[in-house]
């Protein structure tokens, strides 16, 4: 490879990754106490129980990275603990002040939070080399298909408004499509890697007379993508109603299979059939087509006030708290989050923008796409394919999973439902966010890690000439 | 490898790009139209608890807020007069809001730009924010004899008075009316959406403005624009015209009294006016021609754009007829011509002051917590409809109208006083007729015009509207 230098410098910068994280702890408390002030006129009462609880966290897997992945990237732990600790603020400014705990609460985020950081030190420390996972690929690629179809498990599987993407294990229950997503990107990273070279080699030419128009892959290899297409459709239409997780799927997939082969005609050809099928499917399928009506006339009288109207009421209210926002919001605690309907869920993003303005929105932003930026920095710095594949496909997850949240509350795009990285609720999100960054953390310290020295050193070679 | 991995690093910091561009123009450049949206019910439930200025009538609160009581932080919206001012006034209350209070919401809650300096002093000295108050035109004397009029009758019906001078809307009655205080209770938000609701449903149409925003048939009472549109194209009072017993318009149209206007021979202008002739006054409108007819009545306001009051008026229309029946039937404002109460009132007052008609407004001044004036009225012209001289021969027909010998209004007619007015009864279609009255007093210096319709009042403009609008004159002269 005969490529600039990207390669990180090998620092270690472990005291700057600590002012920052310190920084970080520090703003989810004065949030809170914002939040507390504001709604109660008194500090929060369990402030200390959370400052000892997630400031002790966090500093834990600081001091936790500086013996076990001391060369990685500085600021990964930083921005996850910031995005963390804001959407625990957040979640306590919307229960804990307000006494009312039904819908979630901020203790339970900390405390899944504890046990994501708990897997996330983990697979720090038993994944010494993330290339071992390049050697199961078929098996990763199953596993993910049986973690999106287990939800229609019957017993098992759970819908929650609406949408049948959550399993029951009794104690608690979880969202598979969550690790699905991951197993995804590790089973493409794998199967990339030994397909490479075919997928953007053997090609038929289209021409229109002298012109090279497109180069079309054959048609043997276009099998994975045809599976991969038709089985999002299949979760789309299907009993799921997941139309967040498919989005998310495919759009992780065309980017993954454009880094591997470095050809456009790929995603041309995964875009236009999926299009076609979108336009297909608006009239035949009901949840999909009550979105995009959502999306086009969020205002239009048969629809906010029609049978339709609980989808488009959230989203135009959603739109009508970050209006309400403003440049510098209301302040934690001073607005009127309760408004939008499940606020908790998808739309917590527009009570930041109520109550943090576009300020605090911005911040929010800023941080996920510091967080992508290091992610496809790592891709680049790293010398093996794999690495390159799993890095890369892990943080363009990351950036298009908050787009499709972020851009369908905002009205970029229709609602599909998915989470924020680190800040929504739940354990699954939350869990699957931190494994994604322990990868990151890995991959990054590898990287980074200056080469071994050669333990002798003989000098030049002598030729003794007799 | 590299290049795909830093186009994908592109990319994705592209849809960070277009997030941001996206909140940026939700929070910043649509912010103020967001949350001014009518979707948004924030905008009145967040105000619950903020104090909200007084709406003024005559020196009197006729809306104002007061505390709930016990621990709750909410304010009531009262409204001490009720009915009277309903549709006026409107209403407010955690679903939305009507009328004034909806049309100066920003400035009674205080938000209006042109109170950010006093805020931001407030801000300084630690006050509360407090909303302006709106004092306006409306004089209660006039709406009483409006309303009560309207009611005695039992039919539905509209009524609106102008200072011809101002344009200041000194009544706006709306037959049958609501209590605002019954559906827009704190305390009992869901009895009073149920009220609303009922409200909403009724055949009636208790919600409906009828003043700015329900268009009738005008009748005669259109026949002071055909008139006016005959002296433009220099016609004088005595000029004449055929004036048979019946015209035939594709079918037959009589006079009201089914006989000729003038013992058969050509009667004057003055003469058809002051007794409403049908069948001169479509003639009249045949030889003026469909796009001069047309053209009069918009310089009176018709075919106009939406006036903000700040209340909306629903536009009246007069169109351009060509065909010659049609034409004559719209002389005498059948046809496709139709006039909201509130336009009529205009053309009475365009009259009263020398061929200027003035904007009509509802708002007379703005006054801040401290009573400063925050914003007074601006009285603009909004046309000019006719000539002084033209003005000055209608008003002498119309003063014909309630005390010429063949007068059709003579109920009209306030003693001591010169009253000009004009009868109306207008065909629905159904055989029933909507029974109208326009008129201004005194004569010599207007001082009230009014315009009073009954619906389906099915007997005549002099009879059933004159007494309504004589008795609103009576309310301005006789203080």
């Amino acid at each position: 490879m005969s490529e600039p230098q990207t390669a990180l410098p090998p620092v270690k910068r472990r005291n700057a990754e600590l002012v920052m994280t310190l920084f970080a702890i520090a703003i989810t408390l004065f949030a809170m106490i914002e939040a507390g002030l504001t709604r109660n006129n008194e500090m929060p009462p369990d402030l200390f129980l959370y400052a000892g609880l997630f400031g002790g966290l966090a500093i834990l897997a600081h001091v936790f990275i500086r013996f076990f992945a001391p060369w990685s990237d500085p600021l990964l732990l930083p921005l996850a603990v910031l995005l963390n600790g804001l959407g625990i603020a957040m979640l306590w400014r919307l229960f804990e002040a307000t006494g009312d705990t039904d819908k979630g609460s901020a203790m339970s985020q900390l405390v899944l939070t504890a046990i994501s950081m708990a897997v996330f030190a983990g697979i720090i420390f038993f994944l010494k080399e993330p290339r071992t996972l390049q050697r199961y690929p078929y098996i990763m690629g199953l596993s993910a298909i049986i973690l999106l179809l287990l939800p229609l498990v019957p017993g098992l599987g759970q819908t929650i408004n609406g949408a049948r993407q959550w399993i029951s294990l009794g104690f608690t229950s979880l969202q598979p499509s969550e690790f699905a997503k991951l197993a995804l990107v590790v089973f493409l990273s794998g199967y990339m890697v030994s397909k490479r070279d075919v997928l953007s080699l053997a090609s038929k030419e289209i021409k229109v007379g002298p012109l090279k128009v497109l180069d079309l892959p054959r048609m043997r290899d276009l099998a994975p993508l045809a599976a991969m297409w038709g089985f999002c459709i299949i979760v789309m239409v299907g009993v799921m109603n997941d139309l967040g997780t498919s989005l998310l799927l495919f759009g992780t997939f065309l980017a993954m299979i454009y880094v591997a082969t470095h050809r456009s005609s790929w995603i041309l050809l995964g875009l236009v059939p999926f299009l076609a099928a979108c336009f297909a499917l608006y009239p035949l399928v009901h949840h999909f087509s009550v979105r995009v009506d959502t999306w086009l006339h969020p205002f239009a009288d048969g629809i906010i006030n029609g049978p339709l109207g609980a989808n488009s009421q959230q989203l135009v209210r959603g739109l009508f708290a970050m209006a309400e926002g403003g440049l510098f919001g209301s302040g934690l605690g001073g607005g009127k989050p309760g408004f939008v309907p499940e606020v908790q869920n998808d739309f917590i993003f527009s009570a930041f923008g109520e109550e943090l303005g576009l300020t605090g929105i911005m911040v929010m932003l800023m941080a996920l796409a510091l967080l992508v930026e290091r992610g496809m920095r790592i891709a680049l710095a790293s010398k093996e394919i794999f690495i390159k594949m799993l890095a890369s496909g892990i943080a363009f997850l990351m950036a298009f999973q908050t787009f499709v949240v972020i851009g369908g509350v905002t009205r970029v795009i229709p609602m599909t439902g998915a989470t924020i990285p680190f800040v929504a609720k739940g354990g699954s999100a939350l869990l699957s966010s931190w494994v994604m960054l322990a990868l990151l953390m890995r991959m990054s310290n590898n990287a980074r890690k200056p080469a071994p020295q050669a333990i002798q050193d003989e000098g030049m070679t002598q030729v003794i000439s007799r | 490898m590299n290049t795909p991995i830093r186009r994908l690093a592109v990319f994705a910091l592209a849809l960070f790009g277009v997030l941001l561009l996206n909140v940026t123009w939700i929070q910043v450049f649509q912010a103020e139209a967001l949350r001014t949206n009518p979707h948004n019910n924030r905008q009145y439930v967040d105000r619950l608890t903020e104090p909200r200025g007084s709406i003024v009538i005559g020196k009197e609160e006729v809306a104002k807020s007061e505390p709930v009581g016990g621990d709750s932080d909410d304010l009531q919206r009262t409204y001490p007069e009720g009915p009277l001012y309903a549709h006026v006034v409107g209403t407010f209350s955690t679903s939305g809001a009507t009328g004034i209070e909806e049309a100066q919401n920003a400035l009674l809650t205080g938000d209006d730009d042109r109170l950010a300096v006093r805020n931001f002093v407030d801000t300084l000295t630690g006050e509360e924010k407090q909303g302006a108050s709106v004092e306006l035109t409306i004089n209660p004397k006039v709406q009483k004899a409006a309303l009560d009029g309207l009611s005695a009758l039992g039919k539905n019906g509209a009524a609106v008075a102008l200072n011809p001078k101002t344009g200041a809307i000194l009544a706006s009655a709306s037959v049958p009316t609501f209590d605002p205080n019954e559906v827009t209770s704190v305390t009992d938000a869901e009895g009073s959406l149920k009220k609303w609701q009922e409200l909403q449903e009724s055949e009636n149409r208790p919600l409906l403005n009828r003043a700015f925003n329900e268009r009738y048939p005008p009748g005669s009472t259109f026949k002071v624009i055909t008139a006016a549109a005959a002296l433009e194209d220099g016609a004088t009072p005595e000029s004449t015209m055929d004036a048979p017993a019946s015209l035939d318009l594709g079918a037959p149209l009589p006079n009201a009294w089914n006989g000729p206007c003038n013992g058969g021979s050509p009667d004057s202008l003055a003469h058809s006016i002051e007794q409403s002739c049908n069948t001169s006054m479509a003639n009249w409108a045949i030889k003026v021609g469909g796009q001069k007819l047309s053209d009069q009545a918009s310089a009176f306001g018709f075919n106009g754009d939406e006036i903000k009051t700040p209340l909306p008026v629903t536009e009246s229309l007069a169109p351009a007829e060509t065909d010659r029946n049609t034409l004559g039937r719209a002389g005498i404002g059948q046809a496709n011509n139709e006039a909201t109460p509130l336009q009529m009132a205009m053309v009475a007052s365009g009259i009263a002051n020398d061929g200027e008609v003035m904007k009509p407004y509802l708002v007379d001044s703005v006054k801040d917590a401290d009573l400063s004036v925050v914003e007074s009225a601006q009285q603009e012209r909004l046309s000019t409809a006719v000539s002084a001289q033209t003005a000055e021969y209608l008003k002498q027909m119309m003063v014909l109208v309630t005390e010429g010998p063949d007068a059709s209004g003579p109920q009209g007619a306030i003693p001591g006083v010169k009253v000009a007015g004009k009868t109306g009864t207008a065909e629905v279609g159904d055989g029933s007729t909507h029974n109208w009255f326009i008129s201004f007093a005194p004569a010599d210096d207007p001082q009230i015009a009014v315009a009073v319709v009954v619906e389906r009042g099915n007997v005549s403009g002099g009879k059933l509207a004159a007494p309504i609008a004589k008795k609103m004159m009576e309310a301005v002269i006789n203080e």
